[in-house]
């Protein structure tokens, strides 16, 4: 089976290669069915591959696909293992729903097959990250990824959010870049190679606590730009302006993974830094409720989400930095199922409402659309972290497994709970504004469900949200065999034995969330009026959560105005006068000899005469001086 | 015998004189007897040198400055004539347009 790996990769590639050339001629919804049919055929050689670890057991193997760089273990090579193999079952499945749901949301683009070719070659680039079997492959992918993610923010680059939004996406992401880059250098110096064999059999044995530390709080600065950490999440809110499956695709449910799959592939060297790994954990739970709070005060339906992804990715990062990489990946998993139902089923909204996205100006559909609004009211309770679905489970892992770490982690499994509330209280907020209460849109809006190419994907992703966390609960830790041999280089961190204790902690973050989500209802059941005086007594704070404690002015005025004065010093007072002043004086130089050569040529005969004359005596003179 | 010298000394006054003409005229045509008369200066001096070195080379010479002369005197001509009926003016002077 592992011959076929490599069409993994392929299927998505080659689809966006052909529509490239022919995506136009294909037209609607054509090119849409040949980019999902590419995805999904991903998915099933990815199943196919994947039964072995199911049985359990085995280990994993390398499939080499070209010789690159082998001097310095960078080869194109697929590590499939239960690791990747997860991830990339997660990137095609969620992704090949995304696709589906993408014909019916882009329709009546100009560009409909433009849009398909970046969506495979994204799916292509985020596999090449995962199924990597060295830092320079999965480097690869990762800069590819954030290509992709240019090209599809500015998908609508003739309006002006887009242009701007994209520009800042990649600019920051590459601020991550660099730390990564020389975190890769380090690793290169250390080991003498980028090969996942090479390093992480030996990091033990190679690596000092000093050295591990420095290559993950490099990794990590890398990772908080991938995956919107602290300081580096300002671009994913401004990526809003994209397209809605690129939002659910690559900002909810695979690009912005691609931090916490880095951490948790390079286990073995975060295994021997404990500040590492703390740091990991302070950052991401920081980032979960710093973005929580601001959630809580957006009006826009995308922002709520955005932000939510933002804190729910804190999570992802507080669990594997207290070392419980399956709860993380865990979480991972099932975040990808509720935020891109969460997404599209925004999209759904949307696209009735006449790409309205202010939530102050909805509310009622929930009769117009019930699809969207049962599904979106599933995921919901999902991300609530409501028992028995998927967010439940997999939040809970986190929170306990971080309480059962104990010392600082315990500080932060408060700082998790917290979160957990006002997770809660957001979403329903979100929930109860678009779908209940009296209608508050404008006349010429006629809002409607969406066709069934959109509600489809909503409703099988809302399953998945309902029984994708039965795959690991403490009663039955199906999804830990499996990851298993990928982690069997560390030592897990698990959450308190005994059903006794983790009952206790599961009940205080239910109570946390029913809380969260009644005292939303209560707050925003009422008519405007009644939640606009909610809202007005927290102020200032609603305030500053509502501008995002004003981060983007603060870089503005710390970074991006030096930056930009900086640019214009080197543009007007060095390149302009210094530069072009040389080369324009080179070229005024050699017109002022002209110039004083030119009149020399009079156009007169008998001046030439005289010339001749005088130089003809001179030539004599000096021929009989010689002589 | 006349001392070759003497033969020299005109040969050099007819040649001043040419190429002062040649500088002080503006006629083309008077431009052009100018240069035949620095010419036919250099002649003189060739034959005189022969003569008194007792040498056949310079009369030999001669010749072909003759014929040279002659060959540069129809090309020229030729280009004066078709000058003198575009512009009806002989001037040098009026032929300046190639000037920088």
């Amino acid at each position: 089976m592992t011959e076929f790996l490599w069409l993994i990769i392929a299927l998505p590639l080659a689809g966006a290669v052909v529509l490239h050339f022919v995506g136009r001629y294909l037209g609607e919804p054509l090119a849409g069915w040949l980019a999902s049919a590419a995805i999904g055929g991903s998915f099933i050689v990815a199943l196919t591959a994947a039964i072995p670890f199911i049985q359990g057991g085995e280990h994993g193997e390398t499939l080499l696909l070209w010789e690159w760089m082998p001097a310095i273990g960078a080869n194109l090579e697929i590590l499939w293992d239960p690791l990747s193999a997860l991830m990339a079952l997660v990137v095609t499945g969620v992704g090949a729903l995304i696709h589906v749901f993408a014909i019916g949301y882009m329709h009546g683009d100009g560009r409909f097959g433009r849009f398909f070719t970046y969506l495979n070659l994204f799916a292509a680039s985020m596999l090449t990250l995962v199924l990597a079997g060295n830092y320079a492959m999965l480097f690869l992918g990762w800069e590819l990824v954030g290509l992709c993610s240019y090209l599809l923010i500015g998908f609508w680059f003739t309006k002006e959010g887009p242009p701007p939004a994209a520009k800042k996406a990649f600019v920051v992401n590459r601020i991550g870049d660099f730390g990564f880059m020389i975190g890769l250098m380090i690793v290169f110096t250390t080991f003498g190679t980028l090969s996942y064999a090479g390093v992480f059999d030996r990091a033990g044995d190679v690596l000092t606590t000093g050295l591990a530390t420095a290559i993950g709080l490099l990794f990590l600065v890398g990772a908080a730009g991938k995956s919107a950490q602290i300081p580096l999440y300002v671009w994913l809110p401004d990526a809003m302006e994209g397209p809605t499956p690129v939002s659910a695709l690559i900002h909810a449910a695979t690009m912005v993974t691609a931090g916490v799959y880095v951490i948790a592939r390079s286990a073995a060297i975060f295994e021997l830094s404990t500040a590492a790994q703390v740091t990991v954990a302070t950052i991401g739970a920081l980032t979960a409720i710093w973005a929580a709070s601001i959630a809580l005060a957006q009006r826009d339906i995308k922002k709520v989400l955005a932000y939510s992804t933002i804190s729910q990715l804190g999570y992802m990062f507080l669990a594997v930095g207290a070392t419980a990489y399956v709860a993380g990946i865990f979480h991972l998993m099932t975040h990808a199922f509720f935020k891109a139902l969460l997404f599209l089923g925004a999209g759904s909204v949307i696209h009735a409402m006449n790409d309205e996205q202010d939530m102050h100006k909805m509310g009622g559909l929930l009769k117009k659309m019930p699809v969207t609004a049962w599904t979106m009211g599933i995921a919901t309770i999902a991300i609530a972290g409501i028992p028995p679905l998927a967010g439940f489970w997999s939040k809970d892992e986190i929170l306990a497994s971080a309480f059962a770490r104990g010392g600082w982690f315990s500080a932060l499994w408060v700082v998790g709970l917290l979160t957990a509330l006002i997770t809660a209280f957001y979403m329903t907020r979100q929930w109860v504004l678009v779908f209940l209460g009296e209608p508050r849109w404008d006349e010429n809006a006629s809002p409607h469900e969406s066709p069934r190419v959109m509600t489809v994907p909503l409703v099988v992703l809302a399953a998945l949200s309902v029984i994708g966390g039965l795959v690991n609960t403490p009663f039955r830790l199906t999804l830990e065999h499996f990851l298993e041999p990928a982690f069997e280089m560390v030592t897990l961190q698990h959450p308190p034995e005994g059903l006794g204790m983790f009952g206790l902690l599961a009940g205080l973050s239910v109570l946390a969330g029913l809380a969260g989500a009644g005292a939303a209802f209560v707050a925003y059941r009422q008519p405007r009026e009644g939640w606009g005086s909610f809202e007005h007594a927290f102020e200032p704070l609603w305030g500053t959560w509502e501008e995002a404690y004003r981060v983007d002015d603060l870089y503005g005025r710390l970074i991006v105005a030096p930056g930009r004065r900086v640019a214009e010093i080197a543009a007007f007072d060095v390149d302009l006068p210094v530069i072009d002043g040389a080369v324009n004086g080179v070229a005024r130089l050699v017109r002022g000899v002209g110039d004083w050569a030119r009149p020399l040529q009079t156009g007169f005969v008998r001046n030439y005469g005289a010339l001749l004359l005088a130089g003809t005596v001179v030539v004599v003179v000096w021929l009989v001086m010689g002589s | 015998m006349v001392d070759a010298g003497w033969y020299m000394a005109l040969a050099s006054a007819l040649f001043f004189i040419g190429a002062v003409g040649l500088l002080l005229r503006r006629n083309a045509l008077v431009m052009f007897m100018c240069i035949e008369l620095m010419l036919n200066a250099v002649n003189l001096t060739l034959i005189s040198a022969g003569r008194a070195l007792n040498d056949i080379n310079g009369q030999v010479a001669v010749f072909f400055i003759l014929v040279v002369a002659a060959a540069e005197v129809v090309v020229g001509l030729a280009i004066i004539v078709s000058i003198f009926r575009l512009r009806s003016s002989a001037s040098v002077d009026e032929l300046s347009e190639m000037s920088g």
